[in-house]
This record gives C-alpha cells, structure tokens and sequence, in this order.
C-alpha cells in the first residue's frame, strides 16, 4: 500500500532517500571540482524542503495518528523481510512502514529545514569535501528515517544507521579532541542502542498479531494490548519486567536526549565537531530521543509512563536546573550552548514527564524551537569561531560596534533561547511549565524548575556582557561582520522563530489531535 | 464612535513599532536619522491617546477579544485582545505624552551619539511594548509585554555597553526582574489551572463563582503580586532601579521613573478586585518597607540621579501601600501625577547634567538658578508635586493616599498603625532630600567654579518639554479644586471598585465595603491634609537650616551618627547581602555543578571507557600469554617430545633392535 505516490514511489520514501540519490551522484563527481560537489549536496536538501512543504499542504490536521494507522498520513506499507523462521513455527515478517502524524511531521521539517541551513554552514568545510558532503547525505537519510518509521525493525535500523556518518564527520572533519570525541559519542549511543534493541527483541517475541498470529515489529500493533500475548515477557499490565523494558527502552532514548546522568557526551562532540555537525547534533539528533519516548515508550508501555512520571521529572528538573548551572560555569562559547541545550532539552521532557495534552503540545513545539533556536546559536558559534580562531568567552568583548548585524541577529536568538515573549520558546516553555503544573504529582517539581528561567537569563545576558559589550580588544581589530552566506542560513530561521512566537496557532494545530490521541492512550481514555 | 474604539487602540499600539522597524532597518538611510519622524509619530500617537479618551468617555467601556491560539476541542483557549476603560485610557495619555516629551527632549540630549539612530529605534520598541501592557486585557498577554518591557529597558540602561557600570546595571536589572516575573508566572499557572481563561474579567467572574478561593486565592494574588514587586522595584527587589540610572537620562525619566516601574502598581491595581485581606496585606506592608526604606536612602545620596531614583521607589512604594490599603483610585491617581512630576524632575535633571557636562554629583554644582533659570524653576514646581506643596498635583494625590492609610488604621487597628505612621514619616522625608537636593545644586554659591562657568542653560528642545510637564504638575490640570480632588474629573472617573471578598477577614486585615470605607475617608481627610502639610513644612524647614543657613553643622552631625548615615549610604547594604549569599551561591553551586560534571559524571563513563580499557587489555594478556600460552605450550610439549623420541627415530635397523631387546627386558623386569 502505498498513499500519495510520486512517480510510483511514496513520498516519504523520496524525502528520506533523495539524500542517497545525491550521495549516488557525489560518488561520481571528481574530487576537484569543489563546487560542483557543494551545490549538489545543497540541492537535496532543498528538494526536501519542498517535499515537507507539499507534506504539510497535504496534510490533515484532524486525523490523530499515534496508535490507528488509518489516521496515519502518506502511508507505505511494504513488505520487506519474509523468511521462514526456523527455529520457531511461522515467519519473520518485517515491513517497509512509513507514515506520519502530528508528532512526527513538526520534526520532519525541522529536519529538512536544519539539514539545508547545515548545508549552508558547511561552507566553510576546506578538507576533503567530497568524502564530508556524501556523509552528510547519509546523515540526513537516517534522521529523516527515524521520523518516518513506524515499524520498530526500520525504526532501529535508521537509528543505528545514523551513527556510522556521524561517527567519521566528528572524527575527521573536528577540533582537537575529535578523535575522543567521536568514539565517545559512537559509543555511548551505540551502548544505549543495546537496550533498545533487547527491548525490541523482548516486544517482538511477546507480540501476537490478533489478524495474522505472527510475531510483529510493528509499532502501531504493538500498541494495543491485544495484541501482546499475556503468557509472554512483556505480557499484563504493570509488571516488573513491562518497567524494565520501559527503562531499557528509556536509556536508550534518555542516552540521545540527552538526559542526565547520561549526558556527558554532548558537550564533547559539540565541542569537537565542526559548526554544521554541531547545527544536526542540537537542532535534530537531540529530538530524536524525546521523539522516540513519545513515540514508542509512551503508547506502548502507558502503564509505565504513567509509573515513572515522577522519576522523569525528577530528570527533567536536574537537566534544566543542573544543566543551566554547569553553562554558566563554561568558559568555552560553544561547550556553553552545549551545557544550555541540555537545560532546554530538560523542558522538552518536563513536558513529556507531565502526560497532560498541554505539556505534550509544548514537548513537541519546544523539541521544534530548540532544534530552530539552538541551529541559529551554534551557526553563530560558528561565524565567531572561523573569524577568530578561538571560542573562549574571555577573549572577546566590544563585537556589538565592531559586528553589528551579527549582534542583531545573535541577541534574537538569545532572547529566544531565555523565552522571551514574541519569540517562540515562550509558548513552548509555557505549555511545558503549564502542563506540569496541572500534573499534581509532579507540581512541586515544576515550580523548582521555574528557577531555571532566572538561570538561563543569567549565563545568557553574562554571555552577551563578556563577548558583546565593554571594548573590543586591539587584536580583533580586523573582524569583518557576518557576510551574504552567514544571513542566508541564519534570518530564516530567525524569521521562523519570530513568527511561531506571534502566531503558533498553525503549528500548533497541526499537532494538537495526534497529542489528544496519546493522552488518551496514556491514561486509557478510549 | 464604535469604530474609534476598536480600531484606534491597535493604530496606537502599532505606531511605535513601526517607528521601531522603521529607524532599526532604515534609520541610516533617513536624514538625520529618522529623529524627527519618531517624534511626530509619537505626537501623533498622543493626539490618537486623547481621541481614545474622549470617545471612551463618551461611550464607556470597550473591549474587543480574538482567538490567538487553542488547543484542542476548546477547552484551552488562548485570547488576545484590549480593554478601553478608565484605567487603561488614562495610561494611554501618560504612556504617549511622557513618551513624545522624551523623545522631544532626547533630540538635543542624545544629539552626537554614535549609536543616535539605535536610540530612537529602542524608545519605539520600548513604548509599543508599554502601550501593550497597557492595553491587553488578558493576563498572559499582560505578561508577554512586561517581558517585552523589560527587554527594552535592558537595552536601554545597556546602551552606553562600552562601559562596565552600564553592562553590569542591565543585567542586574534583567535577571532581579526574572525573579519577581517567575513568582508572576506561578500566579498565572494556578489562574489558568483553576478558572482557565487568562482574561481579566472571566478570571473575576470565576473567582466570584468561587472557583479559586481561600489559601490558593491569596497565593494568586501574592503571586501575581510578586511581578510588580520586580517591575515596580519594591522591596525587596529594588535594588535594581538604582543602577538603571546608568542608562541615559530621558530613559531614567521615560522607563525609570514615569512609566515602566509603575506598571507594577497598574498589575496591582488590575487585579485589585481578586486580592483576598491577607493579599492586601502583603501588598500593604511591602509598600510601606519600600516607601520608607528607600526615603531614608534617598536623604544621604549625592549623585542627583540617585536620589530621585530612591525617591522613585518610595513613591511607588505610597502607590502600591495605597491599592493595600483598598484605596485603589488614590494608587493609581499618584501614578499618573508622579508620572508627570517625575518625568519632569528627571528631565530637568538631564538638563543639569547636560548643561553641567555630565556632571552628576551634587556636590560639584550650586548656584545654578542663576545659570539655569527655566531649569531651576520648573525643577522647583515639580519639588513641590513631590513633597505634596499645595496647589500642585502632588498635594492633591498624596494627601489622598495619608487619608487613605489613616482609614485604614481606624478600621483595622492595633499593628496596622504602622501604616500611616511610615506613611507621615516618608512625607517628611521626602520634602528634607527634595530640598537637600534643590539646595545643594540650585541655590547657593557654586562649588565647582570651572564647570559653573561653562554651564549654560539647555535649548529650547530640551526646556519645553520642562515646561509643558511642570505645568501638568499643578492642580488645575486634576481638579479646579486645590485641596481636594474628589470632585476633579480623574477622581469622577477612577472609582474604586467593590472588590469580590469584600467582608472577608483576613489575619490583621478586614476587607470593608466602598460605603464605609469612603465613610472613613472622610474623616480622616482633614486630619492627614493639615498633618502632611505640618510634616512636609518641617522637612523643607530642616533642610533649609541644614543646607542654606546652615544653623546646623551638617558635617559634625553626620560624624555623631555615623554608623546610621553609614547605613543609609551605603543602601542599608542590600547590594552586599545579596552579593555574599545569593550571587556568591550560585556562582560556588554553579561551579561545583560543572566540576562534579567533569570529574564525577563524566569521569564515571571515562572511567567505565577506561575499566574496559584496561580489561580488554587484560583480556588481551590472558588470551595471549595464558590461552594462546596454553596451546603454545601444548605444541611446545608435543615439540619436545617430538624432540626426544626423533632421537629414536634414527633409522636405523640395529639401533630398533637394540631399543626392542632394551624394552622386552624392561617389561620382564616390571611384569616378573
């Protein structure tokens, strides 16, 4: 079955695999031509922005999706894997299925949009940019498939898939510590996968297809409790080994997010990796963590959730509270922006920590106003960095005179990033404290996580002090302000940032049936 | 009319943006900048104000409310919209009036400035933001502009940011704001949560149905209080407005002074109606500290910004005391006559410094009548607003709030005393370092003999703006009445409301109803006009024995009581209580967050990298030296066996014989 084929291919399949058509083609261009090889790479990205806007033009806002895969959109379902099993009676039966809903389709355009503006910001890549471009394709292949997969097989696969061009653009094309960096993260993640995949495998082998009878990967089925054999593993309600599989499941994500105390991996590839990879990293890969809670954790395992919101908040509190605290201790631009995603990253999951439709719909607008918010922060990062040599926070001072559209464009960003009114983190981050609030049981936690808006403020507008005011040292005499390029990648998504702020009600519709639909799940209420 | 009033208020608003886009993208293509099309927009904007009034009087209250966003089927429905009604048209005027004076006034005062087009582009961001606040008649929206004020003024006290002293005040104005502002987010969270809506009138209309009550009620009110208690730098927040003299001085007077800081007291006086008595209470006493605390700062600063700045608090202070005491019209009366007074106090002040070259310390200036006539004069007139002199608009609206305090003793009684008490005593004090102050730098001789010379008065761009506010500081502009304004049109139309818990008690507080409380003002209205007036006589008096004739040796008192001048001096040390335990705990708690980060969160997965390391390592060994080393040795055994019995393998038929003769005799001996 295949919904909305174009030339007889669905368009999921073609907004995730048009980076590896460019990857095709990269192989073939000589290693010379530079140029060539650059606007080849931009021109899928584009493509994929096209195909999220005819997604998004496409696309009922009433249909819920989540659980029923007739209120899934742009639907494939193929079937992929069919051998007989020969240990156990039956078969293995895996399915190319794809489709989307209002969870996924705000992170599908993110990643089209933040894969372009990478494109962008990879100009300034001058080491063997034939072999970086093809791996960045790769990249945006596998973020994108995550998005769309809603079978749990394809979905591990694109997740796993992911790490390998990750894995060697921090490696190759990173700072100093590049090298530790990129295992660090490689590692990390892949260790987290481990769980999944056990969890995976457990889910598989206690699932029973009410139609076929069969064993299935297949999220949507695995989400009704019918189709879980009672006798098997992960069968009932609310046994240990159903939370334990959710915590496995959950440090798998919780490693991607990243939430405390598994964390310590951000910092270090964002350090190391170069502006544009920085830019994926914060503006998409983080998401994909919190996604997959949503997406898997919560609506299969609902008994669970429900069980450990208390302990995620828990998390969700550090992240936001600690991570804010370790920002402003950072004397390192970027490793601050990096310790801040964490902080923010920390709403997202307060939101999700909360079960309520309000605290998802600000969840999932916030995974979305970081992705665009923290993009503009590194991208800016960046812009400093390739002009001086040096992010430490110390070295600078008095760039408000000396670059002042970067200053402009920089304090919009930041002013965003602390939630400021008119700027879209302040839906998001209302939603969010609005959404735990209303959660009884985590209400206490909710009002000690409201310190982090005085802390964020804090290291934020210090960092404005240290690198913006006072006078501008006598070596940066000769810095040039941000050029044609820089704007390019950067106002657009100021320009999203400032419009979601004022009128967030598109957006917001377009998700608020699908989040109604997994409250429901949740909390049983269909 | 119906017209006027729903499209004109959303004119008014958006005209400064535009004049904010208009200069921050196109200013540097403008002549001079684009000054002059952000002045005349903001006289426009001023005359659309009066229009709003007038038609507002006419027809009455008007609001206009549109879907901004919802979620789901209904039942979060998030508004937008705008409320005309006597608070909000009155604030129209003062916001775009002090506004259009500032900007009148910072043509010259700015005129040379680098960042001359920057500047303008801010006031416009600045008074769009305010209009808002102003206008919205919902509470988040509210709360999206206080933001957007705040913003504003962070750049505006941040805008000479090449000095230390300007970055450091803009930030610490910012972030003390972010702390009353969480408690103001809080309060609107368990608003939303029990009465879902965030307009003002259904959050009443809930609270009458008694949706939100009791405990939960008065922390609302509190909550919600605690953001003017930021904005309005009240105790114990107010250690920020000080510092925000670091911005220019038509800023001081436009943000710092007239409009912004008495936000606070409009969100008060908004929410008036859902403050439950021990709310009122809260309300009440943290007025009253602030009041009298920053008067007794106020008497020792020599910085002229400085002391008008403190003096700024204290009579938010009266304000927010007021709304406390359940006199909500006088509060909100005192805002808009201290708008004017203040605005113009600060304005003259500008002109000082301006004509003195930025000189700001009182102690380097006096004898400027002479120098600076219209500067002197209507500096005087808005003295006496401020210390509450007859036939100034000043008298009229103070002499309410001591009236109003003193009712509210009668009714309550025993510790509520205190109220009025700190209330007389802050007018003393006020009119001691008002006059201190005109003393020291207006009349006398001139300390400064070299600055005196070169000091002139200001052009006429700077001095009508002096003129016009001076002349908006007097009585006739409020009531034809010198010494009572009840019957004055702003008095017949700013009614207090009857608030929704009238007849409730609370622990010290009883919240009566408008008949006997208006009852009690009456009788207390004679008393406190002729006691303020006795209090504010004697505080001119000693300052000008102190200061002008000099019958007290000023320098041999402050040394008798040194360590209390100390105290005031130094701003009864909050700046540095502050520093030693907040700041200096979240920086320490800060620091240890990112060294536990490195060392034991992070050095547990390293540690963990380096345990497989070192097992792998070790695994390595074994497999090498102890696995392999066994099949090695096995080899080798097999080997050197090999080695031993090849000896035998010699080949040789007789040699086998031999071996076989050796063996059979061997196994003879064995088996015999």
């Amino acid at each position: 079955m295949v919904q909305f084929p174009i030339l007889g291919i669905g368009i999921l399949s073609w907004i995730v695999f048009l980076p590896v058509i460019g990857m095709l083609i990269l192989i073939f261009i000589p290693k010379a031509y530079e140029k060539t090889i650059k606007y080849v790479a931009m021109i899928f990205p584009i493509l994929q922005i096209i195909l999220s806007v005819v997604l998004l033009m496409n696309y009922n806002k009433d249909l819920a999706g989540i659980n029923k895969l007739e209120s899934f959109q742009f639907v494939e379902k193929l079937s992929w894997i069919n051998i007989p099993a020969l240990i156990w009676d039956g078969t293995i039966n895996i399915d190319y299925l794809m489709g989307i809903d209002g969870i996924s389709l705000p992170m599908i355009i993110l990643t089209s949009i933040i894969g372009f503006v990478g494109v962008l910001a990879s100009f300034s890549i001058k080491r063997n940019e034939k072999g970086y471009y093809i791996l960045y394709l790769f990249l945006v292949t596998g973020m994108m498939g995550t998005f769309c997969a809603l079978d749990l097989f394809l979905f591990f696969v694109f997740w796993e898939i992911m790490l390998l061009p990750m894995y060697f653009l921090i490696g190759i094309w990173g700072g100093e510590r590049r090298e530790y960096a990129a295992i660090k993260f490689f590692l990390y993640t892949f260790f987290g996968g481990i769980f999944m995949l056990i969890t995976i495998i457990g889910l598989y082998f206690s699932s029973k297809d009410p139609v076929t009878g069969l064993h299935t990967f297949n999220m949507l089925t695995l989400m009704n409790p019918a189709a879980i054999d009672p006798n098997s593993l992960l069968g009932g309600v609310g046994t240990n080994l159903r939370y334990l599989a959710f915590v496995a499941l959950f440090i798998g994500f919780a490693i991607k997010v990243p939430i405390f105390p598994f964390h310590t991996w951000l910092p270090d590839a964002h350090v190391e990796a170069p502006t544009a990879i920085s830019v994926i990293l914060a503006g998409v890969l983080l998401k994909m963590g919190s996604y997959g809670i949503m997406r898997i954790s919560y609506p299969i395992f609902p008994d669970a959730a429900v069980w450990f919101m208390y302990p995620m908040a828990i998390l969700a509190m550090i992240n936001i509270i600690y991570g804010a605290l370790c920002a402003m201790a950072q004397k390192d631009f970027k490793k601050l922006i990096a310790y801040s995603s964490i902080s923010h990253m920390g709403y997202v999951m307060l939101g999700i920590a909360s079960g309520t439709a309000i605290g998802f719909n600000g969840a999932v607008f916030q995974m979305f106003n970081h992705g665009t918010i923290t993009a503009v922060l590194f991208l800016s990062v960046g812009i400093i960095y390739d002009r001086a040599h040096t992010r430490g926070l110390y070295d600078f001072g008095g760039l408000a005179n000396k670059m002042p559209k970067y200053f402009a464009v920089i304090i919009i960003a930041f002013f965003a990033s602390i939630g400021l009114p008119g700027l879209s983190a302040f839906i998001s981050e209302s939603f969010v404290f609005l959404g735990g609030f209303k959660n009884e049981t985590i209400r206490v936690l909710t009002i000690i996580s409201t310190l982090g808006i005085i802390l964020n403020a804090a290291y934020i507008l210090w960092t404005i002090q240290r690198i913006f005011f006072g006078t501008l040292p006598e070596k940066w005499n000769e810095i040039t302000d941000i050029n044609g390029r820089e704007l390019l990648s950067t106002v657009p998504l100021l320009l999203i940032i400032i419009i979601l702020g004022i009128f967030p009600s598109p957006f917001i519709n377009l998700m608020t049936s699908s989040v109604n639909q997994l409250v429901n799940i949740i909390w049983h209420l269909n | 009319m119906d017209y006027t009033l729903k499209y004109l208020p959303l004119v008014i608003l958006l005209v400064p943006m535009f004049s904010f886009l208009l200069l921050a993208f196109f200013g540097n293509k403008l002549p001079r900048k684009g000054d002059f099309i952000a002045v005349s927009l903001l006289f426009i904007n001023l005359a659309l104000s009066l229009i709003v009034f007038f038609a507002f009087a006419q027809t009455g209250k008007y609001s206009y409310t549109v879907d901004w966003f919802n979620l789901g089927k209904g039942n979060l429905n998030f508004t937008a919209g705008f409320v005309i009604d006597e608070l909000s048209s009155i604030m129209l005027i003062v916001v775009n009036a002090i506004s259009a004076f500032v900007h009148l006034f910072s043509v010259k005062y700015m005129e040379g400035d680098a960042k001359y087009k920057k500047y303008f582009s801010y006031l416009g961001l600045f008074t769009f933001s305010m209009l808002g606040l102003v206008l919205t008649n919902n509470v988040l929206l509210m709360y999206v502009f206080w933001e957007l004020v705040g913003v504003s003024s962070y750049l505006l006290i941040g805008f000479w940011y090449e000095k230390p002293a300007p970055q450091e005040a803009a930030k610490k104005a910012f972030i003390v704001n972010r702390v009353g502002d969480v408690g103001f987010f809080l309060g609107i969270m368990i608003i939303f949560l029990t009465l879902g809506t965030f307009t003002f009138t259904d959050i009443f209309a809930g609270i009458e149905a008694g949706k939100l009550q009791g405990g939960l009620l008065t922390a609302a009110g509190i909550l919600l209080f605690c953001g003017a208690i930021g904005k309005s730098a009240q105790f114990p927040l107010h250690v920020w407005l000080p510092d925000a003299m670091e911005g220019p001085t038509p800023v001081s007077a436009l943000i710092h002074a007239a409009t912004m800081v008495a936000a606070g007291v409009y969100l008060t006086a908004r929410i008036f109606v859902m403050l439950s008595a021990d709310a009122l209470t809260f309300v009440t006493f943290i007025g009253a500290i602030t009041a009298f605390i920053s008067a007794t700062i106020a008497i020792t600063q020599n910085d002229i910004k400085k002391v008008l700045a403190y003096s700024t608090i204290s009579q938010l202070g009266y304000m927010i005391m007021a709304i406390g005491v359940g006199a909500m019209s006088f509060g909100m009366f005192h805002l808009v006559t201290h708008a004017f007074f203040k605005a113009c106090l600060f304005l003259t002040a500008g002109s000082v410094i301006f004509g003195m070259h930025h000189v700001q310390d009182i102690r380097e200036m006096g004898g400027l009548r002479k120098k600076m006539p219209i500067t002197y004069w209507t500096f005087l007139i808005a003295t006496f607003a401020l210390c509450g002199v007859p036939f100034t608009s000043g008298f009229l609206s103070k002499d309410s709030i001591l009236a109003a305090t003193m009712a509210f003793a009668n009714i309550n009684g025993g510790i509520t005393y205190i109220i009025p008490i700190i209330g007389f005593s802050v007018a003393g004090m006020t009119a001691f370092y008002m006059f201190r102050l005109l003393i020291i730098a207006f009349l006398g001789e001139p300390r400064n003999k070299e600055k005196y010379d070169h000091c002139h008065e200001s052009p006429i761009q700077m001095t009508l703006p002096l003129i016009i506010l001076a002349a908006l500081s007097t009585f006739v502009v409020f009531s034809f009445n010198p010494i009572g304004a009840d019957s004055g049109w702003i008095m017949q139309m700013m009614k207090t409301p009857e608030s929704l818990l009238t007849g409730t008690k609370g622990m010290i507080y009883h919240i009566v109803d408008r008949a006997e409380y208006t009852e009690m003002l009456h009788h207390a209205h004679y008393p406190a006009m002729f006691l303020s007036l006795a209090i504010a006589g004697l505080g001119i008096l000693l300052a000008y024995v102190f200061y002008h004739w000099k019958k007290v040796d000023v320098e041999k008192l402050t040394e008798k009581i040194k360590p209390l001048y100390n105290f005031s001096l130094n701003k009864w040390y909050f700046d540095e209580l502050y520093d030693a335990t907040v700041i200096s705990f979240t920086m320490a708690i800060s620091r240890l967050s990112a060294w536990v980060d490195n060392k034991i969160v992070d050095g547990v997965v390293n540690g963990s990298a380096t345990v497989t390391r070192w097992t792998s390592f070790g695994s390595g060994k074994f497999d090498n030296v102890v696995v392999d080393g066994l099949v090695n040795f096995t080899g080798g055994l097999v080997g050197f066996f090999g080695l031993i019995f090849r000896k035998f393998q010699t080949g040789k038929i007789q040699t086998y014989i031999m071996f076989l003769v050796f063996g059979i005799i061997v196994l003879y001996f064995m088996f015999r």
